[in-house]
């Protein structure tokens, strides 16, 4: 038996898992359209490559990751593309972002996928490229980009944790996941396993999900892993936040801003092997996911749900019950309210909740903080949530910051059991983009101030030069006039000829250096690559105007 | 919905149920204060109350605060009992309602209202009476049986509301100082600790009547323990500290010191050692931060009911360490995950 | 009685010369205390202030002959920051001066003609551009002065605020006030 670890504090929220869990995973029918956001990953948003009117197979990719860290979005279905536009999305801020419409034509073709019966046949570099381009992305609601986080400088990584611990009450999306399909998501764990070099693999799951330690467990035995461990983790509320998960399993503490390989460890979520095995064994991108549909619903249950079904459309198909007063994707603790019901499911959707005053209920007028410490008790990063709340709430950042605000998971725990019902959460979240901002305002401030001295140093640098030409050209003025010259000229009276040709020509050039540089576009000395890149871009557009209008004129006559 | 912000649930336990919790677990300590002194407490916690909700009810409405959930909080009832609970019960009805509007008003509301203010209110009201009406605050009722002249209910409430005592009743017939008090006063006057023992107001532990008092508050502090509304630490060092202490200086000296466990039943230690010092809003809120606390306050007691001027020192000790709570909070904080020193 | 008043004046002596000492052994260089100042400031560069930039004005609150209220790309927290770092009251903004939304310059490039006024005026180089060519505004770089719109004889440059999006959204500070009006609704 394994030596477990705890750590500190913890809650036990109600769970409300055996409404959702009762029946198999229903494939979702297909909606009458999809809206696909370009943005539903960690990192740069990725840039449309299809054009409105545009036919597309499932799976073609609509989106091209961008930069280094991104990732690639695929049509969920066929059919075509409809709108390329700013559309309400899946985010607490109700703002819109960059999303693509799609209608589906009702065949749901694929296209052609890449599949591949040995992965070993792969390069790690190739199979990390395939991730990338099929859009694999954390699953378990941080979707940051998994070819990414396959990397393991140096072989260091010892433990692979696999988590299916779903800690969050409602959600049941992994526990069905494991129980249906644990043979395909250890496949993916070995893949991850070998991009990792790392020794054992870790799966853990709460206790209070039998069947799916029975099915990862005797998939494990099917399956013939070595170094492959199921374990069955206690229930406690944020078990399954990475972090928690790892100390658990491992007795390591990774501690805010410190990456988990660093100290051997990697983490990722059951759904994420499972989408990575399907990417590379079937050339399938991420277009589809597991949701659970629950709360204020006729039949809760799991679909196999395309990513950018409308929210309203899936939740339709669980049957929603009169009095739903909005959706909250995620669960209770951390999960968001949308700010639309139309907006399309993206990657990080796991579970979707219709609320109803019934099932949340308005929260109790907040009284002063009494200082009880129920919130440090139960906080699982060990902080102090009553200072933190004290100093966010006076808008004393600095002092947030020394108390270690950043160590905030927003797990909610504290929140959870404050008797004062103080939304101790929406503080912190408030304090943390305020700092954000305010540092990168910061930084916006010490550029200008930089190239602002830059610039006074450049133009003092000018008017120097210019007086120091002025005399001089005074002094040879003046030197012209005084009758010492022949002498001067005397003193060097068998000068080479080709000396004083080499001279002339020299002065022709430097004349000639000097009109060129008076046209020279200004301001480009102190450009990053960047800028650089936006200015070709301009300069580009430039050209293409002018063509055009070049066209134009010919066109005219 | 409930804000629009997760998390969405949240547990079903408020201010107000764990105030109320704190008031059933002082009522085997006033049960038995009743047995014993007769039902005046009765009179003066009534009083306490009534005092306690119609301040704050016009402090809120001075401060444009709802009235409805500060009142339900039981915060202002707990200051009133902790306060009548602290002051002798036969007393003129103004002292304790003084006492209660000082502590809310000017310790809580002038402060900022509730989880505001540095001090525990009801330990301010006691020490802003002591120091004003000192002789009123030594007559203490002699429990039932060693009276003189038994006072009856109408007697008491005669008193207190009119300052009559029955006809040739003097009010030293019928009171007398605290085990405490009498103890230091004898010693002063260099009787044995021995022969002072002796004295019928001394019981199995110290006072007759008090340290039954004292016990019922141990019982109600076990279930707050056993509840889990406050943690081990505040009356584990406060008690330790007393115990060990008095327990040296009984050792050294024992024909002036008396046992520890006669500093454990005597005075407000128990009272004290569970319900004030336990105030979440006054006391450290680290749990290293809350045993130096405790410690210290358990220190000051001794200190102060040995050598001080005061009979008492709970209420002085309580303050004292109020004041450096902060400071205390600030030297403890606990590292936090991950970024203690040993891993595994 | 005497001597205990000799001793009090003697501490006092005391005192007042170790405060005197502190007082000139630890006073705030001037250089210093102006690079704080420069450091609050937003580095807009803007001149609003009165002052040919942020420098001459973090020179000038310094040297104590101008107010703090006088930065509107600062805005309120940055009269309090300033406020906080010379132990002084916050003060409000006067009259006219009031904080703009945060923009950006605009070039339309179908209007430019090319004549590097703009240029020039930029305090920070953030526009791109030569002779006789379109100009461009390098958009990070702009502070958002408006320094350049006056000089523009075509009058192609506009101010535009900056927009909040999915990136820069922040979180609000929670409004669960709890007060008689609010409970009376
Ligand atoms: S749980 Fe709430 S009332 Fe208690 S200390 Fe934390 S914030 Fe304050
Ligand atoms: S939300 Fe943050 S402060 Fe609150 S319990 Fe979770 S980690 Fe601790």
């Amino acid at each position: 038996m394994r030596t477990l670890y705890k750590f500190h504090g913890g809650v036990h929220p109600p769970t409300n898992k055996t409404q959702s869990n009762l029946t198999p995973i229903a494939q979702a029918a297909l909606p009458s359209k999809l809206l696909i956001p370009l943005h539903q990953h960690v990192g740069s948003s990725a840039k449309p490559v299809v054009e409105v009117g545009e036919y597309v197979l499932k799976g073609q990719r609509i989106g091209r990751p961008e930069g280094h860290l991104s990732s690639a979005v695929h049509a969920s279905t066929s059919g075509t593309i409809a709108a390329i536009d700013m559309q309400r999305v899946a985010h607490p801020s109700g703002i819109p972002d960059l999303c693509i419409t799609l209608i589906p034509d009702g065949l749901d073709e694929w296209i052609a996928l890449d599949t591949c019966d040995d992965w070993t046949t792969l390069s790690h570099t190739d199979l990390r490229h395939r991730l990338r381009e099929a859009g694999v992305v954390g699953l378990g609601g941080a979707v940051f980009p998994s070819d990414m986080k396959l990397y393991s400088h140096k072989h260091k990584i010892k433990t692979l944790v696999l988590n299916g611990a779903e800690c969050e009450p409602y959600i049941t999306c992994d526990d069905m996941l494991m129980r249906e399909r644990a043979g395909e998501i250890l496949q993916g764990a070995e893949m991850m396993r070998a991009l990792l070099y790392a020794e054992e693999v870790l799966i853990g799951i709460e206790d209070n999900k039998p069947e799916a330690i029975a099915a990862m467990k005797s998939a494990v035995v099917a399956g013939n892993h070595q170094r492959m461990e199921v374990i069955a983790v206690p229930t406690v509320y944020p078990g399954g936040g990475a972090k928690q998960l790892i100390r658990v399993l491992t007795g390591i503490e990774v501690a805010a801003g410190v990456r988990s390989t660093n100290m051997g460890v990697q983490c990722f979520n059951v759904g994420t092997a499972y989408s990575a095995w399907r990417a590379i064994r079937f050339g399938e991108p991420l277009v589809s996911r597991i949701v659970t549909v629950t709360g204020n619903v006729s039949r809760p249950q799991n679909y196999d749900a395309l990513i950018g079904t409308p929210m309203d459309e899936l939740v339709a198909q669980s049957g929603q019950l009169p009095g739903t007063t909005g959706y909250i994707m995620g669960g209770p603790m951390m999960g968001v309210l949308m700010p639309s019901r139309q907006v399309g499911v993206i990657k990080a959707a796991n579970c979707i909740i219709a609320s109803s005053d019934k099932l949340f209920p308005t929260a109790k007028p907040a009284l002063p903080c009494i200082r009880c410490t129920r919130c440090a008790d139960v906080c699982p990063s060990e902080l102090q949530p009553q200072e933190l709340y004290w100093f966010s709430k006076a808008k004393n950042f600095d002092k947030a910051e020394d108390y270690h605000l950043f160590d905030c998971i927003e797990c909610g725990a504290c929140s959870y059991v404050c008797p004062s019902n103080i939304p101790l959460v929406q503080y912190y979240r408030f304090a943390k983009s305020e700092i954000w901002a305010r540092e990168a305002g910061k930084k916006a401030a010490d550029a200008a101030r930089e190239r602002h001295e830059y610039r006074e140093s450049r133009i003092e640098r000018e008017k120097r030069e210019k007086t120091e030409k002025l005399a001089a050209k005074e002094k040879a003025a003046q030197a012209a006039k005084t009758p010492l010259q022949p002498v001067v000229a005397a003193a060097n009276p068998d000068a080479d000829p080709e000396n004083t040709m080499q001279l002339k020509i020299q002065t022709a050039i430097d004349r000639a250096k000097e009109q060129a540089a008076a046209i020279k576009p200004k301001n480009v000395e102190q450009l990053t690559p960047q800028q650089q890149a936006e200015i070709n871009d301009i300069e580009a557009r430039r050209a293409r105007i002018r063509e055009l209008a070049k066209d134009n004129t010919d066109a005219q006559p | 919905m409930s804000g629009f912000f997760s998390p969405f649930i949240t547990k079903p336990v408020s201010v107000s149920q764990i105030m109320l919790h704190v008031l059933l677990a002082l009522i085997p300590g006033i049960a038995i204060y009743v047995w014993f002194y007769g039902p005046a407490i009765l009179i003066s916690l009534t009083l306490a109350s009534i005092t306690a909700l119609v301040i704050e009810a016009l402090m809120l409405k001075i401060q444009n605060k709802p009235l409805a959930p500060y009142l339900k909080d039981n915060s202002a009832l707990l200051t009133a009992w902790l306060l009548a609970l602290s002051i002798p019960p036969l007393a003129p009805w103004w002292l304790v309602v003084v006492g209660t509007a000082f502590a809310i008003s000017i310790s809580k509301h002038l402060y900022g209202g509730l989880g505001n203010n540095p001090f525990n209110p009801a330990m301010i009201g006691y020490a802003v009476l002591i120091i004003s009406f000192p002789s009123h605050m030594t007559h203490w009722l002699t429990p039932h049986g060693l009276a003189e002249i038994p006072l009856s209910f109408p007697d008491q409430l005669n008193y207190i509301f009119h300052g009559m005592l029955p006809d040739g009743v003097r009010l030293d017939a019928v009171t007398m100082a605290t085990p405490l008090d009498t103890l230091k006063t004898q010693l002063h006057l260099n009787t044995q600790l021995k022969d002072i023992l002796e004295m019928p107001i001394y019981g199995r532990m110290a006072g007759i009547g008090s340290e039954w008092v004292a016990t019922g508050f141990l019982l109600g502090g076990i279930y707050l323990l056993a509840k889990r509304l406050i943690s081990w630490h505040i009356p584990a060092a406060f008690l330790g500290t007393l115990f060990i202490t008095s327990g040296l200086f009984h050792l050294l000296d024992p024909s002036h010191h008396v046992a520890p466990l006669f500093h454990w039943f005597s005075g407000a230690a128990m009272l004290g050692a569970f319900f004030i010092l336990t105030d979440p809003v006054t006391s450290p809120t680290t749990p290293r931060g809350k045993l130096i606390f405790a410690a210290g306050a358990g220190l000051l007691t001794y200190l102060i009911r040995s050598f001080g001027g005061f009979p008492d020192g709970m209420a002085f000790a309580t303050l004292l360490m109020n004041i450096c709570v902060p400071l205390i909070d600030a030297w403890t904080q606990p590292k936090v995950f991950g970024k203690k020193e040993k891993q595994p | 009685m005497f001597s205990a008043l000799l001793v009090m004046a003697a501490l006092a002596i005391v005192l007042g010369a170790v405060l005197g000492f502190a007082a000139i052994k630890f006073r705030v260089e001037g250089n210093p205390l102006v690079d704080k100042i420069d450091a609050v400031l937003p580095q807009t560069q803007c001149g609003q202030c009165g002052f040919p930039g942020c420098k001459p004005y973090a020179n000038a609150i310094a040297e104590g002959t101008a107010d703090i209220n006088l930065c509107p790309p600062g805005g309120e927290e940055g009269i309090q920051k300033l406020a906080n770092l010379l132990g002084m009251e916050f003060k409000p903004f006067g009259g006219a001066t009031v904080p703009k939304p945060k923009s950006v310059a605009v070039i339309d490039e179908s209007t430019c003609i090319g004549c590097t006024l703009c240029i020039q005026a930029c305090p920070v180089d953030a526009i791109a551009g030569a002779a006789k060519q379109l100009h461009t505004v390098i958009v990070p770089e702009c502070t958002g002065c408006e320094l350049c719109v006056p000089p523009c004889p075509v009058d192609c440059i506009s101010m535009i605020p900056i927009e909040e999006n999915i990136t820069n959204w922040k979180w609000k500070y929670p409004v669960y006030a709890l007060t008689a009006s609010k409970q009376a609704q």
